[in-house]
Parts: structure tokens; C-alpha cells; sequence
């Protein structure tokens, strides 16, 4: 390979694009060619002056969104405008996506009062039961394993956004073992782990502004006992498959220890 | 509803690349915000053209779009007069005057000299250093953004580079 042709082969050499038979030719003349061989030094000594010389341009967070947000307008739109005559045509893209947002909180609103309607205690009753046990079935019942409520309160303190009232209701034969964070409602919650005797009881625990409602059992399915009440600004569900009587047992215990003023 | 189907899809597959499509725009047009002009009307043609899209290599495929809507966008907006009238084989002749520096020279080039280096490069000779240093793209992808073959890719790269090691030369060495 003549030194001519090596040179042009430099960049493709450096660059690994050459294929086998060129490459061996290369290395076969850079070992015989210190002209050459400082030809390649010296691409390789501006390649990594410009590798290291962090150039690119970062994007401007302003463009990707208005980029997503000219998508979302253009979605249905065939015809094509450049971009600078996109301007006066924004005001009324922006106008649609106001009045499809606007739509969407009426709709949002008009959803709200059913909230507390049966249907959405249906809803949760199922979110509790299969998060409970999942809790079980996945060995993933604590997050933190301790039976003493100072360890398990303080724990929850800047994983949440509330704090939830841990109580210890161990001498009456339903021991604290710990708490996990959990996900109900589309939203982070507590969950508390008891035991009685052989079996957890999971009490869910998220914020319930203004909402008291007196403890009831919900429909019980393949075993599980399901109970839920609000009392200082919380709502509670319990989850267990211990009886009947001793989850409701455990929930009045709880219910009296969990005073209105403990928020 | 399909159109929303679509452009989700368009902003899961395309969006990512984003980044590299606003850089090689903001480098070819020097300017902020052109760039950002440009890359907006690219991304909304790369959207049309979105159902002709065959599959591939999607970032060369988005900046292959980015590419030609600079080209569009410098053709109509540079001062007549100003244009960059590029003729290969006329600029192809090695520079006589300048001495090629050393390699500890080029390792002490600072960013902003780098930077200033590379801008004052005819455009060709940039988008090939721009697509293949700072994206790392293979001789292949940059022969589909330019749409020119693998050689003149390769022959582009070794003239671009040696272009840009003689105008570092001089800056350098006027600093020293």
C-alpha cells in the first residue's frame, strides 16, 4: 500500500470502516511508515479533542414542548405551513387545546362527587383486596419490619406526603410487624402490617380531608375480610384473612386509639 | 382514534432523537434560534412523512429530514452575496501557508475554540465532523443524512479534518 493511498485510508482506518483485508494492509504499512503513522496520531489527537470537547448543543426545554404541543395541535391537519407562518394559526390551536382541556376538567368535575359513591368503595375494595394479596403472595408484605411504632411512623416521614397515625394495639393480640408504601387510588399510601396469630392484617392508610364514616365490613370475597372507615382526616381499609370478629375487633380497638385530633 | 395513535407512536420512535436533530440544526444554522425554527418544521415534516417512514435507522431517517429543511431554510435566508458558494475541488487544495500542528496543540484545544473552528467550516465539511464526532454515527448512517455515497462520506471526513486541524494550527498558534 503506497503512502498516497494510506492516507486517504487514514480516516476510514481510525474511524473502523475499513474492511478486514484493508485494515491488515493499514497496520502492515503503519508499522514501516512513521509518516504515516504520525498522520494517524495526529487524526486521532483531533478526533479526541473533539470527543472530549463536549460540543453538542443541549435542546432548549421550550422546544420540546412546543414541538409536542404543535404536534398535539397538527394531529388531523394535512396541510403543511412553514414554520414562520405557524404563529398567527398558534392562537387558535391553542384555543382548541384550552377548550379540549376545559372539556376534560368539566368531565373531571362531574366525576368527583362519586368519589364516596358505592361504585368507587367497590372499586378501592378491589384495589385493598389484591394489593393485599400480592403483600403475601410476592414475599413483599414491609418495606420496614418493626414492631414499635416510633420506628415505623418516623419511617413513612419523606416517602409521603401525609403522616400516617401508627398505633400500637400489641396487648391486645394484634402486634405491630411493620409498614411498606403501597399504591391504591392512583396515589402513594400507607400500609401498616399487623399480625393475628398466623395471619397479617393490612390497614391502608391515605387522606380523607373532613371525611368521617363509622367502620363497616365490605363484602367479603374468597376469605378475605375487607373493612374501611375515615376518622381524622384518614381513610382506613383493613384487609386480612383472619375471621370476621377479630378483624372487626381490631378495627374498634384501633378506632379508639386514633383520636380526631391526631392528624 | 388513529391520528392520536399515530402521533404517539411518532413521539415515542421520534422524539427520543431529539436531541441529536437540534444539535445537528443548531449547527448548521449557527444560530439558536433557527435551530430551533428549523428542528420544529422538521419534526412537524418528519411527521407527515411519518406513514412513509419504512423502518431503519430512525435517527438518520429524522435528521436526514432535519438536513434538508437547514438546507431549504440557509438557501432562503442567507443575504445574497453572503452565500456560501462551496466548490469542492476548489477548496479541496491544502492549505500552503498554515502549519499542520502538533498533537499536544490539538489536545489543548478549549471548547470555545473547538467550537469556533468548526463553525467557520463550509457546511459540508461540518455536518460530516458533526454527524460522525459528536453523534457517533457510522460512515452508513451519514451516507443516508446526506444522501451521498460511502466514499465521498470518507473523502469528506479526510478533508474535513484536515481543514479543521489547519485553522486550529493557526488559532493555537496565534495564542501561544
Amino acid at each position: 500500500m503506497s503512502c498516497e493511498l494510506t492516507q486517504r485510508f487514514v480516516p476510514g482506518y481510525l474511524d473502523g470502516e475499513l474492511d478486514l483485508v484493508c485494515t491488515i494492509e493499514m497496520e502492515t504499512h503503519l508499522k514501516s511508515c512513521a509518516a504515516c503513522a504520525r498522520e494517524l496520531e495526529n487524526q486521532k489527537a483531533l478526533r479526541d479533542a473533539l470527543r472530549r470537547g463536549s460540543l453538542a448543543y443541549a435542546t432548549p426545554t421550550a422546544l420540546r414542548d412546543r414541538i409536542q404541543s404543535s404536534l398535539r395541535a397538527s394531529t388531523g391537519t394535512k396541510a403543511f405551513e412553514p414554520a414562520r407562518a405557524w404563529y398567527p394559526l398558534q392562537i387558535w390551536r391553542w384555543a382548541a387545546a384550552f377548550a379540549v382541556l376545559a372539556v376534560c376538567g368539566v368531565t373531571a368535575w362531574q366525576l368527583v362527587p362519586g368519589l364516596h359513591a358505592p361504585s368507587s368503595n367497590q372499586r378501592i375494595a378491589a384495589e385493598v383486596f389484591a394489593s393485599h394479596v400480592r403483600s403475601l403472595e410476592a414475599n413483599h408484605l414491609m418495606d420496614v419490619a418493626s414492631t414499635d411504632q416510633h420506628t415505623v411512623k418516623p419511617w413513612f416521614d419523606g416517602k409521603l406526603d401525609f403522616s400516617p397515625p401508627v398505633e400500637d394495639v400489641a396487648t391486645e393480640g394484634y402486634p405491630l410487624v411493620g409498614g411498606r408504601l403501597d399504591y391504591l387510588e392512583g396515589r402513594e399510601v400507607a400500609a401498616l402490617v399487623y399480625q393475628r396469630r398466623k395471619h397479617f392484617i393490612n390497614v391502608f392508610v391515605w387522606p380523607d380531608p373532613g371525611g368521617v364514616s363509622a367502620a363497616r365490613a365490605i363484602e367479603s370475597s374468597r376469605g378475605y375480610n375487607l373493612m374501611r372507615w375515615s376518622q381524622g382526616g384518614f381513610q382506613f381499609w383493613a384487609a386480612t384473612d383472619a375471621s370476621a370478629p377479630d378483624l372487626a375487633d381490631f378495627v374498634r380497638l384501633l378506632e379508639s386509639r386514633i383520636s380526631p385530633e391526631k392528624k | 382514534m388513529p391520528e392520536t395513535a399515530r402521533r404517539e407512536r411518532f413521539e415515542q420512535t421520534v422524539l427520543p432523537h431529539l436531541d441529536a436533530a437540534y444539535n445537528l440544526a443548531r449547527w448548521l444554522t449557527r444560530n439558536d434560534q433557527y435551530a430551533q425554527d428549523v428542528t420544529q418544521e422538521a419534526c412537524l415534516r418528519a411527521f407527515r412523512f411519518f406513514d412513509g417512514y419504512q423502518g431503519g435507522n430512525m435517527r438518520a431517517w429524522l435528521l436526514a429530514i432535519v438536513r434538508n429543511t437547514c438546507y431549504t431554510w440557509l438557501h432562503q435566508n442567507r443575504a445574497p452575496g453572503s452565500a456560501e458558494v462551496f466548490d469542492e475541488e476548489i477548496h479541496s487544495a491544502e492549505f500552503s501557508g498554515s502549519a499542520d500542528p502538533e498533537i499536544q496543540v490539538l489536545a489543548s484545544a478549549d471548547r470555545e475554540t473547538l467550537r469556533r473552528a468548526l463553525k467557520e467550516l463550509p457546511d459540508i465539511f461540518r455536518e460530516v465532523l458533526i454527524l460522525r464526532e459528536i453523534e457517533g454515527m457510522s460512515y452508513k448512517e451519514i451516507a443516508e443524512v446526506a444522501s451521498v455515497s460511502l466514499g465521498t462520506v470518507m473523502s469528506r471526513l479526510a478533508r474535513a479534518r484536515t481543514r479543521l486541524r489547519h485553522s486550529l494550527g493557526a488559532a493555537l498558534g496565534k495564542e501561544s
